[in-house]
């Protein structure tokens, strides 16, 4: 007895809204079978004794789909065997726009799936002085029809009552029959089908090359009918909606009354001539954008520090306290450390998403999309790239989560690709060692600090490099989708906090546990990789230092971290260290940088912690000022000239500028676009990218 | 004439559309033949452009608006 009720309606309606209030934070996030897009479900109690599960289908204006989020509805709806079908679809409609809003509905209600009516904002609508008689609408339609404000919490009781009392049976009336716009192709393709329904015939005529559910030799005999009757998909469709919207012009006409005055839009309009104004709208972006940095930045070290210190205080109680042995090394250095490494990131993704939130809810994303479509465009990007490019200064992972708000295809997988170039906050503490090493601290024209100066360019060099690869990207990727960049500017409102609160808990579950488990193997495998060396070379190193440890009349701390770097050198990661540095030599490496590099594909500020540790130096990892003197005191035991010279200093800032260090970007790439081809795409271009950059600037500057 | 020609708060009704595949996707936003549309404002760099059209604001690219011919 559990039915299924899947929420279908245009964007803006406030379909996430409804969702929401009906499933509270009883709601889940999971796959639509065979489809990269992510299904969002809940559960809600009609009745005491009944539940039903809802189904949030992507907002769309109509079932011939713009963008691959808005294929799933008709795939959904058309499919019976799929796993989503629903055995109830609840439209929701936008009361105060709802002549437009009903095309989607009369496509859908002719599929023949029962229906209720929602028409959403009905609080709005009343205020614009526009009249919608139910009763008559409802009759007209052969359906019930049900008033809500799921903003405010209106109606709802009522709509759980009008799914409850929905027939097993579509009651609606045929809104238009479509027989006649292709007559012998639809009944070609009813017989072969097996259908009684002549709008799903039609629709899979159009559609069916993009439905998944069909064999490959249904598909070619479909193609087979289209060819035989020379079916014309974008005539035919242009000749439906225009027979749709005339059909509506006449069932609306006397059910809609707008006595509604012609100032309606006067104070969006207000608004929208500052916020969208050649100069102040440039402006307040920027300052918005900077508040967004500085609480991605800023605001989020607190709760990050926090968490840090939670994990590693964990894991001095755990040593202090467990048996001393492998596993609970490999459960504290190796899983808890990974944990550790997922629930830093909590914060920043939050912070980001309340904001990302409070933006589109308002409608003040749609302007920015408006006024900066025309540059981003130009590289292959989108409007909507602004903010996962900027998210990413602070950190790549949210960001790349929140290019999910781009439709387009190709202009989202771009987004994706490039947002790892701008330099985020982890490649911070990595600059700021190496510039402190190579760059002189004086100041140029009395007031430009050399050092600071430098890091400028670093972080220039990471912007102009995602502009070159997204321009070169939009050359090479092929994309079927045509671009469309026709969009609804919707009326700014206030934003629903709620929402927001649901968007931050939803993003935030979804990074710890899809990307959570990329990163936790990738976390053992280095620390197993850390912690063992081949053969008796850890025992032996054991044993060389066993009696000045146990002479417990001096400080044996020195001592231990003596241990520690010589372990590190014979371990496996170390070998790969020695291993590797024929190829990083010609960028000026030596094998001790390698195994930075390596440790640091876990995280790049990882580099930091894993030079204090081979440079033997005591007091921790914080302490960049000693590690500083020892490493720029090092020398390269085959030249006998300093290693970290300019050209190794630059070259290796190249390299962090560029490479894919971080197996969270990675690990999010590979949950963001379902698979491992663009993660690994990714991950190849951006190390080749890094390696050349680094060979150039070293055999140059040399 | 184009829509794309208009200035900011000149009037036009859509008479027909010049690009076939275009015109599914601007009559299914809810720009029909027969309706009215208003040119509400250009974007800060010129484009794309805010139309007012069946009761609300619909934004669309220069490129787009060519294919909507009005009088």
């Amino acid at each position: 007895m559990d039915i299924k009720v899947a929420l279908v309606g245009n964007p803006n309606t406030g379909k996430s809204t409804l969702f929401n209030r009906l499933t509270g934070l009883n709601q889940k996030i999971g796959n639509f079978p065979g489809i990269t897009v992510d299904k969002k479900t809940g559960f809600t109690k009609l009745t005491n004794d009944r539940e039903v599960e809802i189904i949030d289908l992507p907002g769309t204006y109509s079932l011939y789909p713009k963008s691959s989020d808005e294929s799933i509805v008709f795939q959904v709806l058309a499919d019976k065997k799929n796993s989503s079908h629903p055995d109830v679809i609840v439209l929701i409609a936008d009361a105060s726009n709802l002549k437009r809003n009903m095309l989607l509905y009369s496509q859908v209600a002719d599929l023949g799936i029962p229906m209720v009516l929602a028409l959403n904002m009905i609080d709005l609508s009343e205020k614009q002085g526009i009249n919608i008689d139910l009763d008559k609408l409802a009759q007209k339609l052969g359906i019930q029809v049900v008033s809500i404000s799921a903003r405010n919490n209106i109606g709802i009781d009522r709509l759980k009552l009008a799914i409850a009392n929905t027939n097993k049976i579509a009651t609606q009336f045929q809104d238009v029959d479509v027989n006649f716009l292709a007559p012998a192709a639809i009944d070609a393709i009813k017989s072969k089908l097996h259908t009684a329904n002549d709008y799903y015939a039609l629709q899979v005529l159009h559609q069916h090359e993009y439905l998944t559910f069909f064999s490959p030799k249904e598909q070619e005999e479909i193609e087979a009918i289209e060819q035989e009757y020379h079916f014309e998909s974008s005539k035919v469709q242009a000749a439906e909606t225009i027979a749709r919207f005339k059909h509506l012009g006449t069932i609306l006409s006397d059910v809609v009354v707008d006595n509604g005055v012609a100032e309606k839009y006067s104070l969006s309009d207000k608004l929208d001539s500052i916020l969208t104004h050649k100069v102040w709208g440039f402006a307040i972006f920027l300052l918005i954008l900077f508040v967004i940095f500085n609480a991605i930045f800023a605001w989020s070290s607190y709760p990050m520090d926090l968490i840090e210190t939670t994990f590693g205080y964990i894991t001095e109680l755990g040593h202090q306290y467990l048996p001393a042995g492998m596993l609970t090394d490999l459960v504290l250095d190796g899983v808890i450390a990974g944990l550790g490494g997922i629930f830093v990131f909590i914060p920043q993704i939050a912070i980001l998403f309340a904001f990302i939130s409070i933006l589109e809810d308002t409608g003040y994303m749609a302007r920015v999309t408006f006024m900066m479509d025309k540059i981003m465009s130009k590289v292959g990007l989108n409007g909507k790239s602004v903010v996962p490019m900027i998210g990413s200064l602070a950190c790549a992972v949210p960001s790349i989560m929140a290019a999910r708000n781009i439709e387009n295809w190709k202009d989202r997988m771009i987004t994706i690709m490039v947002t790892p170039l701008i330099s985020c906050s982890a490649r911070l503490p990595v600059y700021i060692l190496i510039i402190s090493l190579i760059i002189p601290s004086k100041n140029i024209l009395g007031v430009f600090n050399l050092q600071g100066l430098a890091l400028m360019v670093m972080y220039l060099v990471g912007v102009v490099a995602a502009v070159v690869v997204a321009w070169v990207m939009k050359l090479i990727i092929k994309s079927k989708e045509r671009s469309y960049f026709i969009m609804e500017l919707p009326v700014y409102r206030m934003p629903r906090w709620k929402n927001v609160f649901y968007t931050m808990y939803e993003k935030s579950k979804t990074f710890v546990f899809e990307a959570g488990k990329v990163i936790i193997a990738i976390s053992i495998i280095l620390w197993v990789m850390a912690a063992f060396g081949p053969g008796s070379r850890f025992e032996d190193i054991d044993q060389k230092y066993q009696s000045a440890l146990s002479d417990t009349t001096k400080n044996t701390d020195h001592i231990k971290t003596l241990v520690a770097t010589e372990k590190l050198e014979n371990s496996y990661v170390g070998i790969l260290g020695h291993w590797i540095e024929p190829a990083i030599r010609p960028l000026g490496y030596d094998w001790k940088i390698g195994i930075g590099l390596i440790t640091s594909f876990a995280a790049r500020e990882a580099f930091v912690g894993t030079m204090a540790t081979i440079y033997s130096v005591d007091g921790g990892d914080e302490d960049t000022s000693t590690i500083r003197e020892r490493m720029s005191a090092s020398v390269n035991s085959r030249t006998g000239l300093p290693v970290y010279s300019f050209a190794t200093g630059i070259s290796l800032m190249l390299f962090y500028a560029f490479a894919m260090q971080c197996m969270s970007t990675v690990a999010i790439v590979y949950r963001e676009t379902k698979g491992w081809k663009w993660p690994v795409i990714q991950l190849v271009y951006m190390t080749a990218m890094a390696y050349v950059a680094a060979l150039i600037a070293y055999q140059l500057l040399k | 004439m184009k829509l794309s020609h208009l200035k900011v708060g000149e009037k036009g009704t859509i008479i027909a559309f010049t690009d076939l595949d275009m015109s599914v996707k601007l009559m299914e936003m809810g720009c029909l033949p027969g309706e009215v549309v208003e040119v509400e404002r250009f974007a800060p760099l010129g484009d794309p452009m805010a139309i007012r059209v069946a009761g609300y604001q619909l934004c669309l690219r220069k490129s787009e608006a060519d294919v909507i011919l009005i009088q």
